[in-house]
């Protein structure tokens, strides 16, 4: 899905639980997140925790330094 | 990050022996705009739905490649769980449905300044799909054309 966005001039990043499908499929950009399934974003409710793991997926989109394919891990504050 | 020891036996080693597909060359868009001037849509697998929409058919063949349009202006509070796979725990994005598909961050990012705006739609897939080829074929890239049509420059994606 990523692939055909990024084809079409959309620019994509997906977050990732398991590190070694995106090693083999390799989607552009990458962001690893520490967390079991069911829970890309973390916590239930916790809006902080939520929003640091969007910033750094949208970081990943921003950067203009960044070349394919980008795997990239979330670390978490606190 | 996830790992397969939280599936039961039979289903890691079905991921183990799964043949993935690696994209090569891998397709590239540079971000063409800042993004507090950009539109940005979120495609999710967690196959969150509204309640009026039909659930994903967890019985079909290769899994249900078919995608639900969710409206710009739902709330995380609105959508329902559909995910066929207990091979998960679903109880927190029953409770905060933002854990998949974090449309009410979005919001705040987008009031915050931080967005430039969100599509009026975004994307609900089932990911349960073992059997991709009508998702890579057909499915992704009419999903695609839509949010390029829309104007959108940036897609979020998040699985479950």
């Amino acid at each position: 899905m990523a692939a055909e966005l990024e084809r079409q001039g959309i620019s994509t990043v997906a977050l990732q639980l398991l590190r070694f499908v995106a090693e083999t499929v390799r989607p552009p950009r990458a962001l690893f997140v520490p967390f079991p399934h069911g829970y890309p974003l973390g916590r239930p409710g916790d809006a902080d925790g939520q929003r640091a793991v969007i910033e750094a997926a949208l970081a990943l989109v921003e950067d203009e330094n960044l070349a394919p394919p980008v795997l990239v891990d979330h670390r978490p504050r606190g | 990050m996830g790992t397969t020891s939280e599936f039961s036996l039979p289903l890691r080693a079905a991921l183990k022996a799964y043949r993935w597909r690696r994209v090569d060359p891998v397709p590239w868009t540079p971000l063409r705009r800042p993004l507090v001037e950009s539109r940005l849509a979120l495609v999710s697998s967690a196959a969150l739905t509204l309640p009026e929409q039909a659930p994903f058919d967890g019985s079909a063949r290769g899994g249900d490649t078919t995608f639900r349009t969710i409206p710009g202006d739902v709330r995380a509070a609105d959508l329902v769980d559909r995910h066929p796979s207990d091979s998960f725990d679903h109880a927190g994005m029953r409770a905060d449905a933002n854990l998949a598909f974090p449309i009410d961050r979005l919001r705040e990012m987008r009031d915050d300044g931080r967005i430039g705006e969100l599509n009026d739609r975004h994307l609900s897939f089932s990911g349960t799909i073992t059997a991709p080829g009508r998702l890579i074929k057909r499915t992704a890239p009419e999903a695609a054309r839509q949010l390029a049509d829309n104007g959108v420059d940036v897609a979020l994606l998040v699985p479950v």
